[in-house]
């Protein structure tokens, strides 16, 4: 279990507790946190599942794998710190995680 | 206008569109098939050609591209009509038939629209700056349809794959070039990235990486773009044209218009004919919830058959529909063209 924040574009925090296991885009639409569209269903194939992780964060995370980089070209408005949230998998070394969701996914 | 008379209409050329049409041709029903895309298979060509997928019954492992010529051979026997390049943008009663208009002008009636849409029609990424809207179709474009507007121009291409690297090297021999992309390292084929590199160095293109659109100016004609790196530093490049390459995003568009139960961007059906709250108008594939619905390709195959049967009863309203199985119905083995035994 960890406890993940969703922070929406309008600046709204959701704090829920995301099982072990799930991505981190299953984590928002399971508990319908908006802005999250994960068009593909987590296949690492449509990038609308797009989230910008803190600095601090965004070094923990493993590494992406090949291909993650090349989806976020189509992202919506893609930063150095963005990545698909359908390729993080929450265990609980993420507990404290926090993500904001960017203007819109496409 | 011609009038396209059909028992069926499917809407959307991907795994479970295809095979709804098999469905329907197998019990003498006949339909034809709309699709946004230039080319048959959905999601599968157009997301995933390439990637294996091992949950195909009888299919230990195919790729995208492999299931969906599966499909097209499979549906071969009947001669199905595809309507490709059409998105359907209206969908209104008339006595019994639906009555169903594309963005191309064709116009069918039927009395069942089956939507196998998947997530939408696939439209292009566009530029996140907002103001691009008002340069959209005439000097700012995500395809191309006559490439002899750009001679002599400055063009401004964005991105990172095939169509991006492609054009900037087509372009390039009439026109100026300005290529900008996100990050150093390019998705196209590597042959492809080494001749724009080889043209940069040559200074045929010129190179901005690390760079994305950040202002676009103008007063009613484009003048310039400006584009900004990580480290926030700003360019600002004139240009006659803005190209942008993104990739496709699927959006429900339309369909959101027809008086459907919408919910999340599906629609709801029962599970006995997968009909939504219209009669005569069916909902299969990704698009479709009902309590339980799992996103699968074979959830697809398996409502696209249901539909196809609840078709039959306002297609052949005399008629009664006979159950057949393929191995032994002399009747199914005609439509399919086979010898019996």
């Amino acid at each position: 279990m960890a406890k993940i924040t969703y922070i929406t574009h309008d600046n709204q925090n959701h704090t829920i507790e995301v099982q072990n296991g799930l991505s981190v885009m299953e984590g928002a639409v399971q508990n319908d946190i908006p802005g999250i569209d994960a068009d593909c269903g987590g296949g690492m194939a449509c990038a609308t599942c797009h989230v910008y992780v803190n600095d601090e964060w965004f070094d923990k995370l493993p590494a992406k794998e090949e291909g993650e980089e090349d989806m976020l070209d189509m992202a919506f408005e893609p930063k150095k710190n963005s990545r698909l949230s359908c390729q993080i998998i929450v265990s609980d070394e993420l507990d404290g995680l926090t993500v904001d969701i960017p203007l819109k996914q496409g | 206008m011609k009038m396209n008379k059909t028992d069926a209409l499917i809407i959307g050329a991907g795994p479970t569109g295809l095979f709804t049409a098999h469905q329907l041709k197998l019990i003498g029903l006949d339909c034809e098939i709309v699709d946004n895309l230039d080319k048959i298979g959905g999601q599968c060509i157009e997301l995933y050609p390439d990637k294996p997928i091992y949950d195909i019954p009888a299919v230990p492992e195919c790729t995208g591209e492999e299931l969906t010529n599966n499909l097209i051979n499979q549906i071969k026997p009947f001669n199905i009509k595809f309507h490709l390049k059409e998105r359907v943008d209206e969908v209104k009663k008339e006595g019994d038939n639906w009555i169903v208009k594309t963005n191309n002008g064709t116009i069918f009636s039927t009395p069942n629209v089956i939507i196998a849409g998947g997530v939408g029609s696939f439209e292009p990424r566009k530029f996140s700056v907002k103001e691009c809207e008002k340069f959209e179709n005439k000097s700012v474009l995500y395809s191309i349809k006559d490439k002899s507007i750009f001679k002599d121009k400055t063009v401004t291409i964005f991105g990172g794959g095939d169509s991006a690297l492609d054009w900037a090297l087509e372009l390039s021999k009439n026109s100026k070039v300005n290529l900008v992309h996100r990050r150093d390292d390019f998705r196209g084929a590597q042959a492809t990235v080494d001749k724009v590199h080889e043209l940069a160095k040559a200074k045929k293109i010129d190179l901005y990486t690390k760079y994305q659109m950040n202002a676009i100016k103008g007063e009613g004609q484009l003048e310039s773009i400006d584009i900004k790196n990580d480290d926030k530093e700003t360019k600002t490049l004139k240009t006659d044209y803005a190209l942008g390459f993104f990739g496709l995003i699927m959006q429900l568009g339309p369909i959101a218009n027809w008086g459907l139960n919408i919910d999340k961007k599906t629609i709801e059906v029962d599970t006995e004919k997968f009909e939504t709250n219209q009669k005569g108008i069916y909902a299969v594939g990704d698009i479709c919830s009902y309590p339980g619905k799992l996103k699968l390709i074979l959830s697809g195959f398996h409502e696209g058959a249901l539909a196809a049967r609840a078709c039959f009863k306002l297609a052949r309203p005399n008629e009664k529909y006979r159950f057949e199985f393929t191995t032994s119905s002399k009747t199914i083995k005609n439509r399919l063209g086979v010898k019996s035994d």
